[in-house]
């Protein structure tokens, strides 16, 4: 019964829009990372002031923040997406933002402002993703593991802890001293910008073995998408595709979130338009589709920020705002595509 | 008409004693020392407690009012049991409001800023409730859920905008409210909540009946746009004013009418009244713990209520999924 959602959400995927063959996906593909890859070069080279050695470095940390954070929000979404059955929620809401929040604001709490800079290196960046993995981990096992325990309140378990969190961090916040508090905003947005160089490797790391994980099952997540019965039916242990899909998503989007700050609808939005431009449900298309499009998207923000409003500081805002405009737009208007 | 079980011949008064007995703790814990004898004593004392200590308590009282008797009337609205202010973006539009008259108009009196919180609640509610008509699915999580990311955009971009305008900390320091800094002349606007309370039990019986739906409703010679209409209008008037006079409170309005329902049922003309006296004993409790456990520093209301809120909604989610 709590799943009630799944059948029109999936009832449209296998049979609607059927590509007449392969190549053409294959050719939406290519078009749009040919894109990405145009947005990525102008980023590195457009309006370069004085010699290029001294600004490309610093540009292609940029570029290194812009991929691991499509790559994690892509990924994480789409095939968040598959498991649960639905398209309207993106994995952040389930209490990732919240809780690297409210670990920001208690280590501003316990240590003071300056805490967050010095501590900012590669042991906190690998604590905050292990915790949150790990609470992630423990709640979905537990939760599935109960008999009826449903996707859906799984997802509304983690929104409320989320709430919690959040009332616990405003809380805190406002008894921070206001130099602190400033701090601590810093760390609370989106921010592509402050990545942090030697990362990278890591964060690279991280996203080709979660990736390989995806890409091995990527036939298995097609069969997911019909549904639990459908995919038992054919096979697949429908349970168990779940928890690994979910163990990856958690590792992806708190990585993503620990690197370079929260993103609540950025994933949303890409996977939205991946699903569009893709044209069909094969994995194999859908996740090449939705990292390229969130490279293009965040590339092709920072390009016009920077250099036509001269707001570079934004980017992350402005695809916020646009996300959370589509996923309004997705509710209100389009009942066709559910 | 009023047959009542032996449950809640026993549980009734009972409420209605611990409300009382919190009421009178309320009004006699707090730093500044008071005694019942020393109130007709000591003039300082009686001045202290009517500057004070009586204002808290009746904004305690008239918030636990307004969050207890807007969630019931959403659960009926919306027919689903796990809407509330908080979980429809009820609250996040106050906020939202809140703002942008803090940026427009700094100096703004109390009265434009509530005026502005509620416009904006009012605006985001019937936003989530033309949203809901849309969701052809209509599961009893996804309903909360749609509400819960409509609120999560408005609290995004309130708090952008705050960011860029370095509101952030009053912010903060606003939507986590409290109860500490009330003195006489900052609880007043909260009657307004009083006010709704009655509308809404004057017209319960409407609402009632509009809970079983718009089809049964019209046929049954309701107007049902208009109950709408009038519930959001007095959801929107309560969060607001609470918003603005005290910040946000989590979870009391999902969790109280809940609760009562399943000892009161459906009724709401017999449920209102103890759905309002259980919000404002919640509510009080939370105030209470607050005080006292880090005495003589205190948490907010609404950081307590936010623990046991959530706590409670876990229950309910993972005990009674059949009954959604």
């Amino acid at each position: 019964m709590p799943d009630a959602v799944d059948a029109s959400a999936t009832a449209t995927a296998p049979a609607a829009r059927k590509a007449p063959t392969d190549t053409r996906p294959a050719l939406r593909l290519a078009i749009v990372w040919a894109l990405a890859l145009a947005a990525i070069v102008a980023v590195l080279t457009v309006d370069v002031q004085g010699p290029l050695e001294l600004a490309l470095p610093r540009r292609a940390t940029l570029v290194g923040g812009i991929l691991i954070a499509s790559f994690a929000h892509a990924v994480a979404t789409v095939i968040f997406h598959t498991v649960t059955s639905n398209r309207i929620l993106t994995p952040s809401i389930i209490g990732f933002d919240s809780m690297y929040t409210l670990m920001q604001t208690l280590t501003v709490f316990a240590f003071g402002g300056s805490a967050i800079a010095a501590t900012d290196g590669l042991p906190k960046l690998i604590a905050q993703t292990v915790l949150m993995v790990v609470a992630a981990t423990a709640l979905y096992t537990w939760l599935l593991d109960r008999s009826g325990g449903g996707v859906l309140t799984l997802l509304l378990v983690g929104v409320v802890l989320g709430l919690a969190f959040d009332s616990l961090s405003s809380f805190i916040q406002r008894i921070l001293s206001p130099t602190d508090y400033d701090l601590l905003s810093l760390e609370l947005f989106g921010r592509l910008s402050s990545v942090q160089p030697d990362h990278l490797p890591l964060a690279f790391g991280v996203c080709a073995v979660v990736g390989g994980v995806v890409w091995m099952r990527r036939r298995r997540l097609d069969v997911v998408l019909l549904g639990r019965d459908g995919a038992t039916a054919l096979g697949v242990d429908h349970r168990r595709e779940l928890i690994v899909a979910l163990i990856c998503v958690s590792v992806l989007i708190a990585f993503a979130t620990a690197l370079a700050g929260p993103m609540t609808f950025f994933g949303f939005l890409v996977a939205t338009l991946a699903y569009r431009l893709a044209g069909t449900h094969r994995h194999a298309f859908v996740l090449p589709m939705a990292v390229g499009t969130g490279v293009l998207a965040l590339a092709g923000a920072q390009l016009v920020m920077r250099h036509l409003f001269d707001a570079a500081g934004l980017v992350t805002v402005i695809i916020e705002v646009v996300g959370g405009v589509v996923f309004l737009a997705l509710l209100l208007g389009g009942r066709k595509q559910r | 008409m009023t047959v009542r079980t032996a449950r809640e011949r026993r549980l009734l008064p009972a409420l209605a004693d611990v409300t009382a007995l919190l009421v009178v703790a309320s009004l006699l814990v707090g730093g500044f020392e008071l005694s019942l004898t020393g109130l007709f004593t000591d003039p300082a004392q009686l001045e202290m407690f009517l500057i004070s200590r009586v204002p808290r308590t009746l904004a305690l009282i008239f918030a636990g009012i307004a969050m207890s008797v807007s969630g019931v009337v959403m659960q009926l609205i919306t027919q689903n049991r796990f809407v509330e202010p908080t979980t429809a973006g009820t609250t996040q539009w106050a906020g939202l409001g809140m703002l942008l008259v803090l940026i427009l108009f700094p100096e703004a009196p109390i009265l434009l800023r509530m005026a502005f919180a509620t416009v904006a609640a009012f605006i985001g509610t019937l936003l989530f409730l033309a949203m809901l008509r849309r969701v052809r699915t209509k599961g009893p999580l996804i309903v909360p859920l749609v509400g819960i990311m409509l609120g999560a955009i408005v609290g995004g971009v309130t708090s952008f905008l705050a960011a860029r305008t370095d509101l952030l900390q009053s912010m903060a320091a606003w939507s986590s409210g409290g109860f500490s800094g009330i003195v006489q002349g900052f609880y007043e606007p909260l009657w307004a909540a009083a006010l709704v309370a009655v509308v809404v039990w004057v017209m319960a019986d409407r609402f009632t009946i509009a809970g079983l739906g718009e089809g049964i409703a019209t046929n049954l010679g309701i107007d049902y746009r208009l109950i709408t209409l009038i519930g959001v209008a007095g959801v929107a008037l309560c969060s607001g004013v609470t918003s603005v006079v005290v910040g946000f409170i989590p979870f009391l309005g999902l969790v109280v009418p809940n609760v009562m329902r399943l000892v009161l049922g459906d009724d709401l003309r017999r449920s209102l009244p103890w759905i309002a006296i259980a919000g404002v004993a919640l509510l009080l409790a939370c105030d209470l713990i607050g005080r006292t456990i880090v005495a003589p520093m205190e948490i907010p209301a609404s950081v307590i209520m936010g623990a046991v809120g959530a706590a409670a909604f876990l229950g309910f989610l993972l005990k009674g999924r059949q009954r959604a």
